[in-house]
């Protein structure tokens, strides 16, 4: 079965999605994603999810699943790269995905990690 | 109304949900939908879809092109024989769900689409119709 690689950049992890989500890979990604954070000890996760076509409200569940994972975990998640198309769609289909963080790419992303990791070193 | 192309898939599996997606996608790129249009009537079908599967035990979905007048669009129409929805005032309201989703499948796509028809009846099944007009 296909699996999302799991990138490592400091005290990162990248996810990159560039197939279509189905339900099994979903999963796998949790459970593999949480695995990582533990064995990295990462602080930080970011979803790219520029490849992606769609987000319904289960690809949309799973991010909110993930960035709540990470956080039990000590980790923050910034999810980078919605397509245009796909925040209109997200909007009116209703989806708020309260406790994920957006940035609008990758470096964005890096950067507001950073922050967030650093906000939570100062408080 | 006309029906100038149409076919039916199965709504068995998750990877039927996948498929699906891809064809709605194909038909609506096919109808020259916009990039926004293409993405809201994919994103309801699979929202549907998944209703259709978790919910109605798996069914079918009849794609269609039709005509109507100068307007042309796609008409999806979902149909299981599950269980059926006891209270739909209810089933299309946000946040309500009866299952572990979120609840916006059926009161989002209807957001996402220019018609939208639920009928019921408990014990027989379920069918949902979607139409977006390009």
């Amino acid at each position: 079965m296909d699996q999302i690689p799991i990138m490592k950049i400091g005290d990162c992890l990248l996810v990159s999605i560039q197939v279509d989500m189905h339900d099994q890979l979903a999963i796998s990604l949790q459970d593999n994603l949480t695995t990582r954070i533990v064995q990295t000890r990462a602080r930080g996760v970011m979803i790219d999810i520029s490849a992606l076509e769609i987000v319904d409200s289960f690809i949309g569940r799973m991010l909110n699943n993930i960035a709540s994972m990470s956080r039990v975990l000590d980790a923050v998640t910034v999810v980078v790269g919605m397509q245009p198309a796909v925040a209109i769609t997200l909007v009116e289909l209703g989806l708020t995905l309260p406790g994920v963080r957006t940035a609008l790419d990758v470096d964005r992303g890096l950067a507001l990690i950073r922050r967030l990791i650093d906000d939570e070193a100062g408080s | 109304m006309d029906v100038e192309k149409q076919a039916t898939l199965a709504v068995k599996s998750a990877e039927d949900i996948v498929r699906i997606r891809r064809e709605v996608r194909s038909w609506a790129v096919e109808s020259k939908f916009s990039l926004v249009d293409q993405t809201k009537i994919v994103t309801a079908a699979s929202e549907i879809a998944r209703n259709t599967l978790d919910y109605g035990g798996g069914g079918q979905l009849a794609l269609e092109k039709v005509r109507q007048g100068e307007r042309r669009g796609l008409r999806l129409t979902f149909s299981d024989q599950g269980p059926g929805i006891p209270d739909i005032q209810r089933a299309l309201t946000d946040g309500y769900t009866s299952g572990s989703g979120l609840g916006l499948g059926l009161s989002g796509s209807k957001r996402l689409c220019n018609e939208f028809y639920l009928e019921s009846k408990p014990g027989v099944g379920t069918t949902v119709t979607l139409i977006r007009w390009k």
